[in-house]
């Protein structure tokens, strides 16, 4: 048996512990530069607040109902995110930590228990625990128990938040609630598919043919069936693979139009992009970077333009990247151009303990030193401490983030004060 | 430049001499005595930190809880993974505001106890909102 256990609103509840009098109360989440809405409580939802809500749009409508807002605090969810994974260890050990507030959990030998208990059991502990609310799906599937926990979170007065699909009746019952796009797995292109040949929900798609399923959809489409079958088809992947893509992009507030700005920020986007692959253990072969014009203004021929570079050999040293990325934006930068977005992306990632060394290039061995130097003084110190000379020291480029909360759990000055 | 002679060396492979190759590095000098005694360094957080994923912290603001050896800026301590029990130091939340006080579970309802005679108790009505936040487990003061 398999349990999809699903933080509710992930990011609002995380708030709502450490600022309990925004409980009950519409509260919503920007994303970095309080760009536009990615999380809602559900009071929030319930005003009409669509995802992705661009925030300066809804700036009067917020003042108006009184919906608080709050900028991504991604080190507060990060570990209250942790705390909650490390309590669903002590239900199993096996467990699929599928994104910042998802888990899979298997069940395996667990026959004489009742995993319906189990479920509220672990939903009280992580309640109390953290404070964070959880909605549980228990089935003999991954797919299966996925549309579980939707019913759960949707029926949670009845189903207390845990909801289980142990019967026959209860599968077949559930796959005909849920509507064909609303299925793990299945995109808007495969949904559009479905939907022409007149399936509409799950039910009606595990009736499809294997044959026409594999056809259409491939392997993966036909394990899918199987599992909402109640065949578990779909393995729990323990161990995250590493990221095959890193990027760093951003949208700049105002525009930029020099060589040295966009120098100074394609350089920090590259260093920041090697940090991140130093965090996995992965280097790069290649990179790519790209400008864009911002298309709002008025009379200006829009501009954009993106350029590859291929490394000399795998790295992920900051100087190295750094110095690529200007070389690429030496061959695609234009003169009298507003820019409003620009960014590095990297690519042919490999796991840096298997990579080719180069034979006569390569300074690799004194920047591994230096850049393990960079990497201890950020974790001591905090980020941005230490930059590249091409870096500007003082120039911040902050994020916009006026509605930050403190870090409540990762740094003493931000703690709760109690009277 | 200096003209120089060299002379070449070829390995002698008539006479078969075998050597033992030991793969190990080898370590010179006197073993350490307290190598077999080693312990861990003594840590406050495993002292004080019950359950790692319910524990958090917070600050004292006042002196309501003097007489409990809370002071003013002190670091508490607080399990969130513990049952509120009479007589239990808690964090609350209540009225829309943080507070640290004695917990008095009666027949005749529930107070926040201050321990200090400049406070009154707080008597918890239906009409307030009260979370029991968590239980207070230590504190740390700077002398």
């Amino acid at each position: 048996m398999f349990a999809l256990v699903d933080c509710n609103n992930f990011y609002a509840s995380c708030e709502r512990v450490f600022q309990p009098q925004w409980e009950g109360k519409p509260i919503v989440i920007l994303s970095n530069n309080d760009g536009c809405v990615i999380a809602r409580s559900n009071e929030a939802k319930a005003l009409g607040i669509p995802m992705g809500a661009p925030a300066f749009q809804y700036r009067s409508f917020f003042n108006q109902k009184g919906v608080q807002v709050f900028s991504s605090n991604y080190p507060l969810y990060g570990d209250m995110s942790s705390r909650v994974m490390s309590i669903l260890e002590l239900y199993t050990p096996n467990i699929e930590i599928y994104s910042i507030d998802e888990a899979f959990l298997q069940f395996k030998g667990f026959d004489l228990f009742d995993l319906e208990i189990e479920g509220h059991r672990m939903r009280k502990q992580v309640r109390r625990w953290t404070g964070i609310p959880v909605s549980v799906g228990i089935a003999p599937s991954k797919a299966l128990a996925k549309i579980a926990n939707k019913i759960a979170k949707k029926y949670d007065a009845k189903t207390k938040g845990v909801y289980c699909i142990d019967t026959e009746d209860k599968r077949i019952k559930a796959l005909k609630w849920t509507a064909i796009g609303e299925v793990w797995g299945i995109g808007r292109q495969h949904r559009k598919r479905l939907e022409t040949i007149g399936v509409t929900n799950a039910w009606e798609f595990t009736l499809l043919p294997d044959d026409w399923v594999r056809k259409n959809m491939s392997v993966l489409g036909l394990r899918l069936k199987k599992d909402l079958q109640g065949l578990p088809s779909i393995q729990l992947e323990e161990i995250q693979p590493p990221k095959k893509g890193i990027a760093t992009t951003r949208s700049f507030e105002g525009t930029l139009t020099t060589f040295s700005d966009l120098e100074e920020r394609l350089s920090t986007f590259a260093s920041s992009c090697a940090e991140k692959m130093r965090k996995q253990g992965s280097s790069c072969t290649a990179l790519l970077i790209f400008l864009r014009s911002d298309p709002h203004k008025k009379g200006a021929t829009p501009y954009r333009n993106s350029c590859v570079l291929t490394l000399p050999y795998a790295t992920n040293s900051s100087i190295l990247l750094s110095k690529y990325a200007v070389i690429g934006l030496h061959k695609i930068f234009k003169e009298g151009v507003h820019y409003k977005k620009a960014g590095v992306m990297i690519m042919g990632l490999i796991p840096t303990a298997s990579r080719q060394l180069p034979l006569f290039e390569g300074k690799e061995t004194k920047h591994l030193a230096v850049m393990q130097a960079m990497d201890r003084i950020h974790k001591r110190f905090g980020p941005h401490q230490m930059k590249l000379g091409n870096q500007d020291l003082k120039r911040t480029w902050k994020m916009k983030q006026e509605h930050l909360s403190q870090r409540f759990t990762t740094e003493i000055s931000e703690i709760i004060t109690v009277k | 430049m200096t003209s120089q002679k060299l002379t070449f060396f070829h390995p002698d492979q008539d006479q078969h001499k075998s050597l033992h190759l030991v793969n190990e590095g080898i370590s010179a000098g006197f073993p350490s005595p307290a190598d077999d005694f080693k312990e861990l360094r003594i840590s406050i957080d495993q002292e004080v930190v019950r359950n790692e994923e319910a524990t958090f912290y917070a600050r004292v603001s006042g002196q309501s809880m003097q007489g409990a050896g809370l002071d003013d800026g002190d670091l508490l301590v607080i399990d969130r993974s513990m049952e509120p029990q009479h007589n239990k130091i808690a964090v609350c939340y209540i009225d829309g505001e943080f507070t640290v006080k004695r917990l008095k579970v009666t027949p005749g309802g529930i107070f926040l106890m201050p321990e200090n005679p400049n406070y009154q108790p707080i008597e918890v009505s239906e009409d307030n909102e009260l979370i029991i936040w968590g239980i207070v487990t230590y504190v740390v003061k700077k002398l």
